[in-house]
């Protein structure tokens, strides 16, 4: 069974804005939606939990080990953690074609994978999302579905122990949304895998809530009641 | 035509060196100030970027006295009995100076439009910081650098001044195309003048139409 603890702090300061974000949650389901308006902190607290940023102090625990203890001086880099991110746009590396695209984990050392690289994990997973045949081309060339095929394709290969999807179907029409959120729900009951998904869309939350917390202005609003959070989380707060 | 050749393919020598240094410690450089997070960051930033505005021939006098036998750089590089001064590789010294700034200023540029998500979306991937800049940032940024390598080239061939103060003008061995053109106008030979002239001036256009073929090649996937 999955088990995510998350207790972040961070404090940020930009010419526009000052922004507290003060988050904790624990969760033992396999989908977990983080729901909220825009600036409510989702995007930062899911980059927090991937490792690309570094909290003021905070805790991050998955499967009992920790990933983040500003206490003990512990922050695994984002390498370290096997969390796979799936971008809002899905920052997919624009010099490399599909196949290259996917193989990039797979490939260590500084050069990328070749052309036509080949490994069983990228074959499958062209099959698996129906690409074969547009494993030649690059991200410019590709329709939105198949964009964030690639991009989940990209995030699974290396076998993350975590999923984080960050908006995933904001950048589709109506029609695909529908059809991709079915996709993913799929996948996710087959790989078994956990996953958290930041989302402004209730359909997104009918489809993935198992639990849902949700975030305003960098707080945590409420929670499904199974988790208990730190009594210190009660307390209001008068950041802006 | 020995009397243009020799000169042409000593100025590709100089000029080739220069921009590899360049493109080398230029990258480097442009790397660093974009990612650095200081206020001393556009001080730095200009005093590199001084070569290109500082007239060449005072660029050259600072090589010359740092460089020269009794120089500080020149006294201690005597010792391992290498000699900049009145030699090709001085030229090469001189036409790097004075080109930096040109691949310095594309490059950093080019890094500071690489979008950041890519950087990210690789270390999620698992790959080494290392492998981030030499799989992602530096091929995305690779079209300006590019840009910047070919301004320095075209820069350096064309060098003059710092060339002449640190190099000298030693047919067969520090006299490059275009001091070579300046010492046959000196001396009244116009026929040696006009073929100079012909040959820097379809070199230039050579290397345009280089250019010009290799951008678009690198373009083949759109670079956000």
């Amino acid at each position: 069974m999955t088990a995510l603890s998350v207790r972040l702090r961070k404090h940020f300061i930009t010419p526009e804005r000052d922004f507290m974000l003060d988050i904790a949650f624990r969760s033992t389901s396999q989908r977990i939606v983080l729901f909220g308006p825009s600036g409510a902190g989702k995007s930062l607290t899911l980059q927090t939990i991937a490792g690309l940023i570094k909290p003021d102090e905070g805790e991050i625990a998955l499967n009992g080990t920790t990933l983040l203890d500003t206490a003990n001086g512990i922050d695994l880099t984002p390498q370290a953690r096997r969390i796979a991110y799936l971008f809002q746009d899905y920052a997919l590396f624009p010099h490399l074609n599909v196949r290259q695209n996917i193989a990039f984990g797979l490939k260590r050392g500084w050069w990328n994978p070749s052309k036509h690289v080949a490994h069983a994990d990228v074959d499958y997973w062209l099959n698996a999302f129906d690409l074969t045949q547009v494993a030649r081309q690059f991200p410019a060339q590709l329709s939105g579905g198949q964009k964030q095929r690639v991009a989940l394709a990209r995030a699974l290969v290396p076998h993350p122990q975590l999923l984080l999807l960050d908006e995933p179907f904001s950048a589709l029409d109506m029609a695909l949304r529908q059809r991709m959120r079915q996709e993913l729900a799929d996948l996710q009951s087959r790989l078994d895998i956990p996953m958290v998904l930041i989302t402004h869309d209730p359909d997104d939350v009918a489809m993935f809530g198992d639990q849902v917390v949700s975030l305003h202005e960098g707080l945590v609003q409420t929670h499904d009641a199974q988790d208990e959070l730190s009594p210190s989380r009660q307390e209001s707060r008068s950041t802006p | 035509m020995d009397q243009a050749w020799i000169p042409l393919l000593l100025s590709l020598k100089v000029a080739g060196w220069a921009t590899a240094i360049d493109v080398v410690l230029g990258v480097a450089v442009a790397f660093g100030l974009s990612r650095w997070r200081s206020s001393a960051r556009e001080l730095v930033d200009s005093l590199l970027t001084l070569p290109l505005v500082m007239p060449p021939t005072v660029l050259g006098y600072y090589l010359l006295v740092l460089l020269g036998r009794r120089g500080p750089i020149g006294a201690w590089l005597d010792k391992f009995d290498i000699r900049l001064v009145f030699t090709w590789q001085g030229a090469v010294i001189a036409s790097a100076v004075v080109a930096f700034p040109l691949v310095l200023k594309s490059a950093r540029t080019a890094f500071e439009t690489v979008d950041p998500q890519f950087e990210r979306a690789a270390r999620t991937l698992g790959i080494s910081e290392a492998a981030v800049f030499f799989r992602v940032t530096l091929p995305l940024a690779a079209r300006g650098i590019l840009a910047g390598a070919l301004l320095a080239f075209a820069r350096a061939l064309g060098e003059f001044g710092a060339t002449l103060m640190i190099a000298g003008n030693l047919p067969g061995r520090t006299q490059t195309l275009s001091v070579a053109v300046y010492a046959a106008v000196q001396a009244g030979d116009d026929s040696t003048a006009n073929i100079l002239v012909i040959v820097t001036s379809v070199t230039c256009v050579v290397i345009l139409l280089a250019a010009g073929r290799l951008l678009p090649q690198r373009s083949m996937a759109s670079v956000r």
